[in-house]
């Protein structure tokens, strides 16, 4: 037996990548939402993480159906169209010690979720929220969602006479703590991105925009391969560096260098691409925003965060173990307690 | 005189948002500290201040405590309302107002005018309190000439205001400034009289939505997401108020349970269902417009097996109906919630005692059989204040069901030749052993879905695997059988005829019943407290020649259902069914009985 290869194929945990696969995907050759979850294989894989400390959610569409593909050693629940937010957040409350990961869809969150998705980022429950976004629905064959981009011609639809919703900005506009945008054509920076977000205590946005190869491909199309490689335009070079890992200056000696410390110890380290952006200003991270929709520009990176920010698990004073495990003995009061309240009836 | 002594009944209307509430409360339990049975229902609008508001007491010393329709005394500081009140009042009947009668109401009533500003003036009162104060003058002279004892009136305003003399002085100087005014001679002239008995040993005065909430924090509720909505809203902040004085841990100090005000009620269901799946005891509570945004996400949590359970405080519908009057209207759509072939363990607590019990006990149910659970309750018994037997203590340690556990599954394993899947039936009674995350067994993590799935979880559209898994969740309500609270034969007058009734509606059937058998029909009383049937309902059905069931709706809704289960016995069944907002009287009840008999 080779240890060296042995070593080489199990990461700190002991685990190997295929521990952290799921089944076979059953979306389309080329679908954007293979490579993500592709990449959250990886991050989870490169974190170390193991797969029962991670509990993933889903709503309903193409989007929703990925969670079986990845982390097949984790719970999970693909719940109801647009209301995956509720039912994680009273799911997350169980054990605290798990770290809730979400994926949704362009309609499940920007059309129907819309409520329930800003509400989630308002209350800022700890959790990594994904959005695969490619502007249309693709279980349904191909009509126009929320981020649709206005004018767009999908072949039994005709054109799209609305503007588009841009998640990113309802994230800010619900005061989000961590919103990110991305582009499944980019899978280093996807990875780095999940990373950061498995590790920010609040709610962690990802906006991804991941190509419907079969409905939403044409090369002019705002969500489509091409236009998504002949224009992403990084805001920074996104590096994620583990607590345990220590930062080493050669590492990322090139160009200038901002860093983002999280509360676990972790850093995001944002290498400056060609202009200077600093994703700890909510004002500017509204303006860019405001450009990138005017001007189309596919902006990607760390859009805004903020590590310290409260969290919804922080307004509930919980005990260590978690609520799930609680004996019995810890959720009746006691039969004095129910004497002293008939007491104040009479 | 011959006067009424203990047995009768009293209608004070008010302006609501005037603090009548305050004076209301402080009769009714000063009555109740007397020993003498009494009920109390409040009457009001959807609106918060300026409009008629009515609150009604029944004296009774038979027990009787259903709503009346005529009434022996009126109070009216409300002159918009008081022609109509006063059709209302019985001949001879006592009438306080602060006008005085018209002439041609003087023989009809003992009338008299409240002396407001008088007392006021005497009891020289802060001005700007002189609104809520009023109430308190009705409060005095009512107990002077009923004779009420007033030390027990100043007990439960001291109760009421926490002992707070600031608040309590002016309070009671005002009530004992108006009873002074009340001469020996009125009192002697009113015709009705109350004297001090001892027939409310044991028992408490609260209202259903607290004590449904005190039930489930006594069931060891972890979890529970709420949207505001009448008549529901209350029983979640009551979670809110007791939570953390009974449940955090008493070592710690930690909270053993989350409360959150969800954005609307499909986040409210979505909430408590994630936190169900989870391994929390979880309970969401509403009202029948937030019952149908909650409809999809009940069909997954049936479909996924999700435990949880649904509290309905019912109100008239449909749509917005009457958001503040009572009914029993969402039983049909509670018995069919969702697309696709379901069912539900619905219950109907008929006390408040009950709404207590069955706050713990569905808990227990939904996770025994890990599935949704309704509870019926209404706005008759949720906000209105009753006198009930104390709570009495879970008489079962908490029941969690199938659970499993590291451990548990190296058992179950190796117990089953490592065969064993979240769905999958061991034990052939179609209820499976479920997983918790957190569980670090690498078997334990399953996808749970509200798609078509095998026992493993995985996604499936196999006919076969459809329909033996849907077969199995069928079979798991025969097993709710088990805990399911049995009905209860309220009355046997060993008649042919009986009478079926649930929920709220049990006080006018059961006083029905009693005042048939007087006139010499027998007519028993049989009271379903939970859907799936208990054997009891079809013997009740099989002994008697014809049943009214008795309700709150327009359409005789438990009829139906009764007719659906007993098919072969639904010529028998006969519909007393009558919904107008208001609780149902013995004498409607009566007379819808006798127009169906004659026939």
């Amino acid at each position: 037996m080779n240890l060296a290869n042995m070593v080489e194929r199990t990461n700190s945990a002991g685990l190997t990548r295929n521990d952290y696969s799921g089944e076979s995907s059953t979306l389309c050759k080329g679908c954007g939402h293979n490579s993500i979850s592709n990449m959250i294989i990886s991050a989870c894989y490169e974190l170390n993480l193991r797969p029962e400390k991670v509990v993933k959610f889903s709503g309903i569409g193409c989007s929703s159906k990925s969670p079986t593909y990845f982390l097949k050693n984790s719970f999970g629940f693909n719940g109801l169209h647009g209301r995956m937010p509720s039912m994680a957040t009273g799911a997350l409350f169980a054990d605290t010690t798990l770290k809730g990961l979400g994926i949704s869809g362009d309609g499940d969150t920007a059309n129907i979720g819309l409520g329930q998705f800003k509400h989630l980022v308002r209350r800022n429950m700890p959790m990594v929220y994904i959005v695969e976004n490619n502007g249309v629905y693709g279980l349904t064959k191909g009509q126009f969602s929320a981020t649709a981009d206005y004018g767009l011609s999908l072949k039994r639809q005709g054109q799209n006479v609305y503007l588009p919703v841009d998640i990113a900005l309802e994230a800010l506009a619900a005061n989000a703590t961590f919103v990110a945008r991305s582009f499944a054509g980019d899978p280093k920076q996807v990875k780095e991105i999940i990373k950061a977000a498995l590790s920010h205590e609040g709610t962690a946005v990802i906006d991804i925009i991941s190509p419907c190869v079969t409905f939403n491909n044409k090369e002019n199309a705002l969500h489509s391969y091409s236009w998504g490689k002949g224009h992403e335009d990084p805001l920074h070079e996104v590096e994620f560096v583990p607590s345990r890992d220590e930062i080493t200056v050669e590492d990322f000696n090139h160009g200038e260098m901002r860093e983002v410390a999280l509360h676990d110890g972790s850093t995001i380290m944002l290498k400056k691409v060609d202009k200077e952006y600093d994703p700890t200003n909510r004002k500017e991270a509204l303006k860019i925003l405001a450009d990138a929709i005017k001007n189309r520009w596919l902006i990607t990176g760390l859009i805004y965060v903020d590590p310290d920010a409260a969290n919804m698990l922080d307004m509930y004073d919980l005990p260590e173990t978690p609520l799930n495990r609680l004996p019995v003995e810890k959720i009746r009061p006691s039969k004095e307690t129910l004497e002293e309240l008939n007491q104040k009836f009479i | 005189m011959q006067k009424k002594l203990n047995e009768f009944s009293i209608l004070v209307s008010t302006v609501n948002g005037s603090g009548s509430a305050t004076a209301n409360n402080a009769l009714m339990k000063a009555i109740f500290k007397m020993g003498i049975p009494i009920s109390a229902r409040n009457i009001f609008p959807s609106n918060i201040q300026g409009l008629p508001t009515w609150y009604s007491l029944r004296v009774s010393e038979k027990r009787h405590l259903a709503r009346v329709d005529e009434f022996d005394i009126l109070i009216n500081l409300d002159k918009v309302v008081l022609a109509d009140d006063l059709k209302k009042v019985k001949k001879g009947g006592l009438v306080l107002c602060d006008q005085p009668l018209a002439p041609e109401l003087v023989e009809q009533f003992h009338g008299m005018q409240l002396p407001i500003q008088e007392v006021l003036e005497k009891a020289e009162s802060p001005a700007n309190l002189n609104v809520y104060l009023m109430n308190m003058v009705y409060v005095g002279v009512l107990a002077a000439l009923i004779k009420i004892d007033i030390s027990l009136i100043e007990e439960t305003i001291n109760q009421h205001f926490s002992h707070v003399e600031k608040a309590v002085k002016p309070n009671m100087d005002v009530v004992k400034i108006a009873y002074g005014m009340v001469t020996n001679e009125m009192t002697e002239a009113c015709p009705f009289e109350l004297e001090k008995r001892n027939l409310n040993e044991g028992y408490i005065v609260t209202d259903g939505n607290q004590a449904a909430a005190l039930g489930a924090l006594f069931g060891g509720l972890q979890f529970s997401a709420w949207y505001p909505i009448t008549p529901a809203t209350e029983l979640a902040e009551c979670l809110n108020e007791y939570n953390p004085q009974i449940r955090n841990d008493p070592e710690t100090g930690k909270a053993t349970c989350v409360i959150v005000q969800a954005e609307d009620e499909l986040a409210a269901i979505g909430m408590t269902i994630g936190a169900g799946w989870a391994g929390l005891r979880s309970m969401t509570s509403t009202s029948g417009p937030g019952l149908c945004l909650m409809a999809e996400y009940i069909g997954l949590a049936y479909q996924s097996e999700v435990p949880v359970v649904i509290w309905d405080v019912q109100r008239v519908g449909p749509s917005t109906g009457m958001p503040t009057r009572t009914s029993q209207g969402d039983l049909t759509f509670s018995y069919f919630l969702s697309h696709g072939d379901t069912d539900y363990v619905i219950l109907f607590p008929g006390n408040v005692q009950e709404c207590f019990e069955f706050g713990w006990r569905a808990l227990d149910i939904a996770e025994h059989i890990q599935s949704p659970v309704i509870v019926l309750s209404d706005l008759d018994l949720g906000m209105n204040n009753w006198m009930t037997p104390k709570f009495q203590y879970p008489d079962l340690p908490i029941q969690r069901g199938k659970i499993l556990w590291e451990e548990d599954i190296e058992q179950i394993l190796k117990k089953n030749n490592g065969k064993w899947g979240r769905y999958t039936d061991l034990d052939g009674d179609g209820i499976t052993y479920r997983t918790l995350p957190g569980n670090t067994n690498p078997r334990a993590a399953y996808f749970a879905r509200g798609t078509g799935h095998d026992e493993f979880a995985n996604y499936t559209e196999e006919p076969d695997v459809w329909k033996n898994e849907h077969d199995r969740i069928k079979k798991k309500f025969k097993k709710a059988l088990e805990i399911d609270p049995h009905p209860i034969l309220e009355r046997n007058y060993h008649g042919k005829i009986g009478f079926i009734s649930y929920g709220s509606s049990h006080y006018g059937t059961e006083e029905a019943s009693d005042l048939l058998n007087a006139e010499g029909k027998a007519v028993d009383y049989l009271r379903i407290r939970s859907i799936p049937f208990q054997t009891e309902v079809n013997e009740f059905l099989q002994a008697h020649e014809r049943v009214y069931v008795v309700e709150a709706n327009r359409d005789g809704q438990m009829a139906q259902i009764l007719m659906l289960n007993f098919p072969e016995l639904a010529g028998k069944i006969h519909k007393i069914a009558y919904l107008d907002g208001l609780s149902l009287t013995a004498q409607s009840i009566i007379t819808c009985f006798d127009d169906q008999e004659k026939k």
